[in-house]
Parts: C-alpha cells; sequence; structure tokens
C-alpha cells in the first residue's frame, strides 16, 4: 500500500472541519477547521476561556460528560467518523487517551493505576502479560526507576510530577494512537515540567500529541506545530517557528509578546 | 406567686435599660479609637446588670426549699426518713389549699410565712444584685475598657458551658445506668445474664404461677435484636446502596433534586406509623402468603418486623452514600472515562471503592439506628423470648423487653426493673463499640484524593 504519494504528504491522523462547540445557548468555538498530522506535537495556545480546552476535550468525546454541551462540524480520525452518535465512544478512548490538567491517580496503588485500562479492555489477560505490560509503561513514561519499589504503594502517595507521569503511563499503556494533554504542566513545579516535556518529545516517535498550554515558552519547546485560539475561534494554525517567529496574524503577535492574555 | 417570677422580669428590665445606658456613656465619652462598638459597652453593661443577679435568683430558689422544709421539719425532731417526707408532703398541700385530715395548723402557716418571706428576701436580694452590678459595670466603662474582647470572652463561656451540659446529661445517664446494672448484678449472677439461655423475668407473686421461673438470661434478647437488625441491613443495604448510585451518578439533577428530599422523608416518619403499618398490614400478609406457600409464619414474626425496619432506614444508608459518592472528585471520573471506562465500569471500579469508608460509616449508622429501635419491634416482633434463627418466628428484642419491663406499676428496686438498666447499659456499649468501630473504618481507609 506504501506509494511514493502517501509516504512524502502523509494523511492527518485527526481532522477537523466546521467544529463548532455549544454549552446550551452559548457558543464556545467557532467553525474551527483543523488537520493533526501524526507523530507531532501540536500545541493549542491562547488566552483563558478561548476554547482550546473545550476544542481538545472534543476530540475524545469528553464533552459528553457535560449537560447541555452540543457539538456541530465534522471530525474524523484516520478517516472514521468520531463525532457521530453512534459512534462507540468506549472505543474511540482507547485509541484516543488524555492526561489531565491536575494529575488525577486513582486512590489504588501506582500497579493497579497503570493495569486500570489495560483491565477493562482485557489487553493483557495474563498475569505476566499484564506485569510486562505495566513495566512498559511506566519505563515509557519515565518513571519506572522512581517506581520501580514501591508499585504496590498508592498512586497518590507520589510527588505531583510523578503522579502527572504515572498519569501518562497509564494513558499509554492501552496503546491509544493519539494522547490529548490539558495543561499537563500547570499543577507542576519548573523541575517537573522540564522532565513531563522531555517526555512529550520522547513520545512522539510513537504517538500523536496535542497539548493544550498557558505557558508559550513550553509550545515553542515541545510543539512542532501550534495552533492560536482566541474567543472561540481558530485565529493562526502553522508550524510552531513561524507562529513565534513570524506569525501572519496581528493578534497572534499580540498574544505571544504579552500584549494581552 | 408574682412575687417569684417579678425578680426575672426586673433582671430583663435592668438588663435592657443597662444596655442602652451603658451604650449612651460610652458614645458620650471624647471619641477616639474604641477597642469596640458601641453595641459592645452596652453589652458589657448588660452582662453586669443581668449575670450576677441571675446567679443570685438560681441559687437562692434552689435552695430555699430545702432550708423551709428543715424548719418547718425542726418542730418535729421525732420524725425521720418517709414519716417526716409524708408530713412535710400534707403540710405542704394544706399550705396549697389541698385538705388534708390530721395537719399541724401551726406549721402551715409557718410554712406560707416562710415561703412569703423567702420570696420577698429573694426580689429584695436579686433587686440589689442587679443595681449594684449595674453601677460596677457602668463605673469600668471608659474609652480604654477593651469591651469587645470582654464581651467575646463571655460569649465563649457561654458556648463552653452549653457543650458541657450536653457532655455532663451524657456522663450522668450512663453512671446511672452503671450503678442500677450493679444493683442487678448483686440480685442475678452476670454470668446468668450474659450466658442464659433463657429469658423470663417475671417474678412469682405466687408459688404456683404459670411461667413463674424468673430467669434473667440475655442471649435470646440479643439474639433476636441481632436477627431484625440482620434482615433489616439486607433490606436496607442493598436498596440504599443502589438508589444511591442512581442518584449520584446516573440521576438528572433534576431528578435528583426530587427524588432525593421524597427518601429522606422516609426518615421523618414516625416509627409507631412505620409499626402498626407492620403489625396490621404486613405481618397479616406474611401469614397469608405463609399458609399459601406451606410456610408457617407466626402473626408477629421476625421477618415482618425487620422488613418494615429496612424500609425505615433505606435513607440512612442512601443519603450519606449519595453524598460520599457525590464528594468523589470530578476528575477521578474523567479519568476513567478517558481510558475507555463505561459508566458502570467507572462506578463500581473507582468511585464505589473511593467512597467505601463514607458507605461504611452510613451501614454503621443505619445498624445503630436498627438496634436501637422500638416501636416498630414493639408491635410487630412480639415478647416471646426466642432463640431462634428462624425469621418466620415471633422473637423480641433488647429494646422491647426494656420497654415492657418498665411499663406499668413495679417496686423500683425489683429484679424486673433493674434488669431493663442492665439491658440498656449492655445495648449501650454495643452501639458505642459499633459507633467506635465506624470511625476507625472511615479514618483507616479514608482515601486521600489529592
Amino acid at each position: 500500500m506504501v506509494n511514493a504519494s502517501t509516504a512524502s504528504s502523509p494523511q492527518p491522523k485527526l481532522v477537523a472541519r466546521e467544529v463548532s462547540v455549544f454549552y446550551g445557548e452559548k457558543q464556545a468555538v467557532f467553525d474551527v477547521d483543523l488537520d493533526i498530522m501524526p507523530r507531532e506535537v501540536t500545541a493549542f495556545i491562547g488566552p483563558s476561556g478561548c476554547g482550546k480546552s473545550t476544542l481538545l476535550r472534543c476530540f475524545n468525546r469528553m464533552n459528553d460528560l457535560i449537560e447541555n454541551c452540543r457539538i456541530t462540524g465534522s471530525m474524523l480520525l484516520d478517516g472514521g467518523d468520531i463525532a457521530g452518535s453512534d459512534v462507540d465512544v468506549v472505543q474511540l478512548r482507547t485509541r484516543i487517551g488524555m492526561v489531565f490538567q491536575k494529575p488525577n491517580p486513582f486512590p489504588k496503588s501506582v500497579y493497579d493505576n497503570v493495569a486500570y485500562g489495560p483491565r477493562l479492555h482485557g489487553v493483557a489477560p495474563t498475569r505476566s502479560e499484564l506485569d510486562e505490560l505495566v513495566e512498559t509503561s511506566l519505563r515509557r513514561a519515565g518513571i519506572w526507576d522512581e517506581v520501580k519499589d514501591r508499585i504496590d504503594q498508592p498512586g497518590t502517595s507520589l510527588s505531583g510530577g510523578q503522579q502527572q507521569r504515572l498519569c501518562i503511563a497509564r494513558a499509554i499503556a492501552i496503546r491509544p494512537d493519539v494522547l490529548l494533554m490539558d495543561e499537563p504542566c500547570s499543577a507542576l513545579d519548573p523541575i517537573a515540567t522540564a522532565t513531563i516535556e522531555e517526555l512529550i518529545d520522547e513520545l512522539k516517535s510513537e504517538y500523536t500529541i496535542i497539548i493544550v498550554t498557558h505557558n508559550m515558552q513550553q509550545a515553542a519547546r515541545v510543539s512542532q506545530k501550534t495552533a492560536f485560539l482566541n474567543l472561540g475561534r481558530l485565529i493562526e494554525f502553522d508550524e510552531t517557528q513561524k507562529i513565534f517567529t513570524n506569525p501572519s496574524e496581528p493578534s497572534t503577535q499580540d498574544y505571544i509578546t504579552g500584549r494581552f492574555g | 406567686m408574682l412575687l417569684s417570677y417579678l425578680p426575672l422580669l426586673i433582671i430583663a428590665l435592668f438588663g435592657v435599660g443597662a444596655f442602652y445606658a451603658s451604650r449612651a456613656r460610652i458614645s458620650a465619652a471624647p471619641q477616639r479609637a474604641l477597642p469596640g462598638l458601641p453595641g459592645h459597652y452596652g453589652w458589657y453593661g448588660t452582662l453586669w446588670t443581668v449575670v450576677p443577679a441571675a446567679l443570685v435568683y438560681a441559687v437562692w430558689t434552689i435552695i430555699d426549699d430545702q432550708v423551709i422544709r428543715n424548719i418547718v421539719l425542726s418542730d418535729f425532731p421525732e420524725l425521720s426518713g418517709a414519716a417526716a417526707t409524708l408530713l412535710y408532703v400534707s403540710i405542704e398541700n394544706a399550705a396549697a389549699g389541698v385538705m388534708t385530715d390530721d395537719v399541724p395548723m401551726a406549721s402551715v402557716e409557718l410554712l406560707l410565712n416562710l415561703e412569703n418571706l423567702s420570696a420577698a428576701a429573694r426580689f429584695a436580694l436579686v433587686t440589689a444584685v442587679s443595681v449594684l452590678g449595674f453601677f460596677w459595670g457602668w463605673r469600668r466603662i471608659r474609652p480604654e475598657l477593651t469591651a469587645r474582647d470582654r464581651v467575646e470572652t463571655a460569649l465563649l463561656v457561654a458556648l463552653f458551658i452549653a457543650s458541657i451540659i450536653a457532655i455532663l446529661t451524657t456522663v450522668g445517664i450512663v453512671l446511672s445506668l452503671v450503678v442500677e446494672t450493679f444493683r442487678f448484678f448483686q440480685l442475678v449472677s452476670p454470668f446468668e445474664f450474659f450466658f442464659g439461655l433463657e429469658w423470663s423475668p417475671q417474678i412469682a407473686l405466687r408459688e404456683d404461677q404459670v411461667a413463674a421461673s424468673g430467669a434473667f438470661g440475655a442471649v435470646p434478647v440479643f439474639a433476636g435484636t441481632l436477627l431484625i437488625t440482620v434482615i433489616a441491613m439486607l433490606v436496607a443495604g442493598p436498596i440504599g446502596l443502589m438508589s444511591a448510585i442512581y442518584l449520584a451518578e446516573y440521576a438528572h439533577p433534576r431528578v435528583r433534586a426530587v427524588i432525593k428530599p421524597l427518601l429522606e422523608i422516609l426518615a421523618g416518619i414516625p416509627t409507631v406509623v412505620y409499626g402498626f403499618f407492620a403489625a396490621l398490614v404486613l405481618a397479616p400478609s406474611l401469614r397469608n402468603l405463609g399458609v399459601d406457600l406451606g410456610l408457617t409464619i407466626s402473626s408477629e414474626s421476625a421477618l415482618a418486623a425487620g422488613l418494615i425496619m429496612g424500609i425505615m432506614i433505606i435513607p440512612f444508608v442512601s443519603s450519606l452514600s449519595d453524598d460520599i459518592m457525590t464528594a468523589v472528585p470530578m476528575s477521578l471520573r474523567e479519568g476513567s472515562y478517558g481510558l475507555g471506562a463505561t459508566a458502570s465500569e467507572t462506578i463500581k471500579r473507582v468511585i464505589l471503592p473511593a467512597a467505601t469508608p463514607g458507605i461504611v460509616g452510613g451501614f454503621m449508622l443505619a445498624i445503630s439506628r436498627a438496634i436501637g429501635e422500638t416501636m416498630i419491634v414493639v408491635m410487630a416482633a412480639g415478647l416471646a423470648a426466642n432463640l431462634t434463627a428462624n425469621p418466620f418466628e415471633a422473637v423480641t428484642t433488647v429494646t422491647v423487653q426494656i420497654a415492657t419491663l418498665l411499663v406499668g406499676d413495679h417496686e423500683f428496686d425489683s429484679e424486673k426493673t433493674m434488669a431493663a438498666f442492665a439491658l440498656g447499659l449492655t445495648l449501650f456499649f454495643v452501639t458505642l463499640a459499633l459507633n467506635v468501630v465506624a470511625l476507625r473504618v472511615v479514618q483507616k481507609y479514608s482515601e486521600r484524593y489529592e
């Protein structure tokens, strides 16, 4: 199946077309068109309340949990619909994992936190397979060496940065294609943030990553593409380097130079 | 009569007056930054006017009866104990206008005079203390006075006294239980009480009376309580927990706003209503059902009482569990949903484990309630102290026996009466132990969400 044209210009992993999100009467996101390329880090930046988290949560249908939230437009994962009402949300969320703003390990052991998803979906049926999967996931999240001696301790007893990496291990244990990260470092100190940023850089060799961030330096450091949103509209979407050095839109320029937001 | 309440009226009026007078005094003083609002100075004056006077009134009222009694009875040095009490009661009755025979009129006169004298003296003393208190406070009201702090301290003392009253009452109740139980155990051996298998507290009046054994083995009684509690929890546990899960996790907020208060109404129905529902509606239908199925169900059965009690305690389980589950942070739910879990998987694997301590607490509360419940079992469970695990038979419970033992005319020092105290004390320790265990469980397993 591999031919010259697809190899030179890969298909986008995620596609959004004319996506609008409404909370009741209030519209939070307006007609966003976006192509997310595979194995890249895409950053969503913009001032508070600009709809970047809302847009992110559309990709794995987390907005379904919110009363009165309605989404229009089309969204595709590898060409398959993800926005329709007949989509298997459980299946979708095994392919698109999520890491949240505040580290939210379950009040269970480190092991059980990572094994949570595999057990739900029967990914690793035997104990030895599960052990191996837990270890691989923790290794890939760069936290194995720190927790291997206390794998039975509660996940909530770890430090904030460790908890967040545990949550990343938990998300990648079900082998998703895409990782959504909603301000994953906003509750962490600078050292823990640096660790997570390194991790994101490593993970992009295997996963398509979308990260929402308030921190423009972070977007510049970790992402290849950056989308700037303001007041629910996608203002500009381009190579990160271009956005931060030579943006086309004046409001992008204003935002990244700190004139508002 | 008027004279006995007049001092209280005086204190109240003086108190109000002192408030305005003190406030006016500080307002008239040269103004600068005061350590309190004018109102604080007003309250300061009121406190000095009211509190000492009220204390004097209370102390006088408590001791004057005893003093008068001693003076009146000093004319009859040959009487003592019950005879003196009897005489004094008849003197009091005569003084109140209820004529009895053979009352020494001189003593009646003396009593009336003393009572009038006491009331007048109390009136004078209270008024004097109140006035003195007022001037004492008045003299101290200066801008340097830290009135706000003083009033706050007075408030603190009042709050402390209020809490002490509650604690002392509890201690008093427990002490009286302990004393009476001790007396009971001098008549009946503790071994018989705790391990005896036969409960029949009727003391024989005649030698040949039926069922006159007078046995105080409490095992069947506690077994009955246990049986009914187990049945009640078998009803309330699953139903309460499942309704809590529905309310906390699935119900639309508007549905929840209606259902939750309705469920809590169950806890507000008087237990006597549940009792006659159990006795008059449920028990006969169970009996008829038993006849149809070929089972023997007694018309007073542990089953009927337990089922109804289970319904009654559903809100204790559901309401608390619901609160606890609602308090589980949304971020944990999102984490679980984000990993592709369904609602029921999230509840089973994340919400319920996180909420377990609170749910256990709710269950323990419900069990304590079931053990202590009286009216339902009095009406529906019966009095027969059968030692059985068969829910179709009549059993009796600790609370029923206490109620039965103390209803009617008994000598206060009979074994029968004191057995009620022993039962009550044991029950108290059982529920106390349950509460302690519940508290421990909650503390030990409570999850830290952060």
